[in-house]
C-alpha cells in the first residue's frame, strides 16, 4: 500500500492555479449562453451547497451558540432559557473533580502526545532504511488505529487486570515481587489510559511520518553525505527540520483525540477508580446526562471548545505562516 | 535478511551490526502491536478455568467457540441478554445510509468548492471545516433536544442523521480536495461546449471519482461504526450501536466477569473496520492522512 505524500497535490494545488478570471466566478462564459442556462450556471451551484451551508449555521454554529447561552441559565433537569449569568462558571470552577479532569487531561494529553510523536518518529525513521517487508510491518504498526477505541479500551482492560492479566503472567515468570495494578490505584489510573491510547495512535503517527519522510528530496541528502555528513546528523540537522509542517499535522490531529478522548476512558477505566481518571469529556457527559445539570455540563462542554480553540487555533495560524513562506 | 545487506545502497549503506539492531527493533515493536490481538483471540476461545489458572500468553488448551456463541447472541449488555447481534445490526443499518449520503453530499460539495467558484467560496469552505475539528460535546445537548422534539430520540434514523450532518465537512474535504486536482480545462471545456452543472458532474467528475470514493468510503465507515458518543447519547435502548453494547457489557459489575466473552464480543465489534482496513488498506492510510492535512 502506498501512501499519498502529505505536503503535495493537496494544499498547494488550492492556490493560484486559476489564471485571469473574467467575472467573479473566474470560469469562462457559456458559448451556448442561454438567459436561461447563465442563469442556472450562476446559480446552481451555490443552490447546491446551500443545504450544506444552512445545516452548519445551525447545527454547528448555531448549536454552540445554543450550549453556550444554556451555560448561561440555571438549567438543571430540563433546560431554562433564562439567563442568569456566569454562575454555572462559578460553580464549576469550584467543584474539585473538574479540576481533576482539567489536570488529567493535561497528564494524558501531553504524555500521550510525547510518546505517540517519539514512537511514531522513531519507527518512521527505521522504517525509512529500505527494510524488507516494509508493507507488513507498516499494515502491523497502523492497525489499531482501525479499531474502535471501546474496543482498545476493552483489550486494555484485560490485560491490565492485576488479578488476571500482566501482573499474573509476570507471577507465572517466577517474577513474585512484580507489581502493575495501575487500573485500580487512582493515583496511577490515567497512565493506563496513555498506555492503551498510544497503542491505538502511535502508528498512525508512524504512517504521517514515514510519508513525510518519503516527500524529502533525495539529492540534499545525497549531497549531505558526500560532505561527509554522518546518518545521524543527517536526520538531525535536515531531515527533522524538514518535517515541520508533518509535525504540525501530527500535533493538529493528536491534541484533538486527546482532547476529544471519551470512549477510551469510558472502556478503560470509565473515569474511575472514583473519579481519578475522569477527562472532561466524561465530566460533561455525566452531569448533563446523568447527573441532571444541563447548564453545568453546557458550561463544561464551552470549556473544551475553548481547549481546543486554544490549542488550535495558534497551531493553524503557525502552519499557514510557515507554508506561506515556503518553510 | 542478509542478503539484503549486500544491496542496502539507499540512505543507510552500513554495516550489519546496524541492520541487525534495526530489526530487532522492529520486530519488537511489530510484537508490541500484535499483542493485544493474540490475547484477545486466545481468551476468546479459552475457558473461563484456564483464564483462571493459566495466564495472559498462553496457547488455548481446549479452543471453544462457546464464547463467541454467548457473545453474539447470550450475553447480557446491561438488562437484557440478547448478546451484541441486535445491536452489530443496529451498527450495520445505521451505517449504511450515512455513509453513502454523507459521501454523496460531500461529493456535490467538493465538486462546487473545487470548479464553480463563487464570491465568498473560501469563507465558506473555512466556516464548513470548522466542523472537523468541533469537539462534538459543545453541540450534544441542543441535538438531544432537537431529535427529542423530532420524535427521533433513540431511534437510527436519528443516529443516522447526526452522522450525516457532522460527516459532510469531512467528506466535503476530501471531495474538494481531491478535484482540485481535476484540471479546470476539462471542465471549462466542457462548459464552452455548452455542458451544464449537472451534466459536467455526471459525465466528468463523477466517473473520475472512484478512489476518492472508495477513501471518503471506508474513512466515513470506519468513524461512525467505531462512534460511541453520539451512540450513547441518542442511541438510547432500541437504536443502541455495538460499541455501545460492547461498553455496557465489558462494564457489567454484577456477577462474575467473563474474560472469554468479552474479548469475543470486543472481536466481533471490531470486525468489520478489521476486515476493510485488511482488504482496502490503501485507501485507509490515505483517507488517515488526508484527514489529518485539514486542506
Amino acid at each position: 500500500m502506498s501512501v499519498t505524500p502529505l505536503t503535495s497535490g493537496t494544499r498547494p494545488a488550492a492556490a493560484g492555479r486559476r489564471p485571469a478570471a473574467n467575472d467573479s466566478t473566474g470560469l469562462p462564459p457559456l458559448k451556448s449562453g442561454s438567459r436561461f442556462g447563465a442563469l442556472a450556471d450562476a446559480w446552481l451551484p451555490r443552490l447546491v451547497l446551500s443545504p450544506t451551508i444552512v445545516a452548519s449555521l445551525v447545527f454547528v454554529y448555531g448549536f454552540i451558540a445554543l450550549t453556550a447561552y444554556l451555560s448561561l441559565t440555571e438549567s438543571r433537569m430540563m433546560p431554562n432559557f433564562e439567563y442568569s449569568g456566569f454562575g454555572q462558571y462559578e460553580r464549576l470552577f469550584d467543584i474539585e473533580r473538574w479540576w481533576v479532569s482539567a489536570a488529567n487531561l493535561g497528564i494524558f494529553g501531553g504524555l500521550f502526545i510525547l510518546f505517540c510523536l517519539a514512537i511514531g518518529l522513531s519507527m518512521a525513521i527505521l522504517l525509512d532504511q529500505r527494510i524488507r517487508h516494509e508493507g507488513a510491518l507498516r499494515a502491523i504498526y497502523l492497525y489499531p488505529m482501525a479499531l474502535s477505541f471501546i474496543v482498545t479500551g476493552a483489550a486494555w482492560k484485560w490485560i491490565l487486570n492485576p488479578g488476571l492479566g500482566l501482573e499474573k503472567m509476570m507471577h507465572d515468570w517466577g517474577f513474585t515481587n512484580f507489581t502493575f495494578d495501575w487500573l485500580v490505584d487512582s493515583d496511577m489510573s490515567i497512565y493506563t489510559v496513555v498506555i492503551a491510547g498510544v497503542w491505538q495512535s502511535s502508528g498512525f503517527v508512524m504512517a504521517l511520518f514515514l510519508a513525510g519522510l518519503r516527500s524529502v528530496d533525495d539529492s540534499i541528502i545525497k549531497a549531505a553525505m558526500v560532505d561527509g555528513a554522518s546518518l545521524p546528523t543527517i536526520y538531525w540537522r535536515i531531515v527533522i527540520p524538514s518535517l515541520r509542517p508533518v509535525f504540525f499535522s501530527v500535533l493538529l490531529v493528536l491534541s484533538h483525540i486527546a482532547i476529544k478522548s471519551f470512549d477510551l476512558v469510558m472502556a478503560l477505566t470509565a473515569g474511575g477508580p472514583g473519579t481519578s481518571s475522569d477527562v472532561p469529556a466524561i465530566f460533561m457527559y455525566q452531569f448533563s446526562f446523568t447527573r441532571g445539570q444541563l447548564g453545568l455540563g453546557a458550561a463544561s462542554a464551552m470549556m473544551m471548545l475553548a481547549t481546543v480553540l486554544a490549542v488550535l487555533v495558534p497551531l493553524m495560524y503557525l502552519e499557514t505562516k510557515g507554508a506561506r513562506h515556503g518553510r | 535478511m542478509a542478503a539484503d545487506l549486500n544491496h542496502a545502497g539507499g540512505r543507510m549503506s552500513s554495516i550489519a551490526p546496524g541492520r541487525i539492531v534495526i530489526y530487532t527493533l522492529l520486530v519488537l515493536v511489530a510484537l508490541y502491536y500484535l499483542a493485544p490481538l493474540y490475547v484477545m483471540l486466545t481468551t476468546s476461545v479459552k475457558t473461563l478455568d484456564q483464564i483462571r489458572e493459566g495466564n495472559l500468553l498462553d496457547f488455548p488448551l481446549a479452543p471453544s467457540t462457546a464464547a463467541w456463541a454467548k457473545a453474539w447472541s447470550g450475553a447480557c449488555t446491561g438488562v437484557s441478554c440478547e448478546g451484541l447481534a441486535p445491536y452489530f445490526w443496529n451498527s450495520v443499518k445505521m451505517v449504511i445510509p450515512a455513509v453513502l449520503i454523507s459521501s454523496l453530499i460531500g461529493s456535490v460539495n467538493g465538486y462546487v468548492l473545487a470548479h464553480w467558484r463563487f464570491p465568498g467560496h473560501n469563507v465558506v469552505f473555512t466556516a464548513l471545516m470548522v466542523g472537523c475539528f468541533i469537539p462534538f460535546q459543545v453541540v450534544i445537548l441542543p441535538m438531544a433536544r432537537l431529535l427529542g422534539m423530532a420524535d427521533l430520540a433513540n431511534t437510527t434514523t436519528g443516529l443516522v442523521l447526526v452522522h450525516i450532518i457532522y460527516g459532510i465537512a469531512f467528506t466535503t474535504l476530501f471531495f474538494r480536495n481531491y478535484y482540485v486536482t481535476v484540471p479546470d480545462e476539462l471542465v471549462n471545456a466542457a462548459r464552452i461546449d455548452g455542458a451544464g452543472f449537472f451534466t459536467i458532474y455526471r459525465r466528468i467528475i463523477f466517473p473520475l471519482s472512484l478512489p476518492i470514493f472508495m477513501v471518503c468510503f471506508i474513512w466515513q465507515f470506519t468513524q461512525i461504526w467505531n462512534d460511541f458518543l453520539f451512540g450513547v447519547v441518542f442511541g438510547g435502548a432500541e437504536a443502541q450501536p455495538v460499541t455501545v453494547a460492547l461498553n455496557n457489557l465489558v462494564n457489567t459489575s454484577t456477577g462474575v466477569t467473563e474474560y472469554n466473552v468479552n474479548m469475543a464480543a470486543a472481536i466481533i465489534a471490531a470486525l468489520p473496520t478489521l476486515v476493510i482496513y485488511l482488504i482496502a488498506g490503501k485507501y485507509f492510510v490515505r483517507g488517515l492522512t488526508a484527514g489529518a492535512v485539514k486542506g
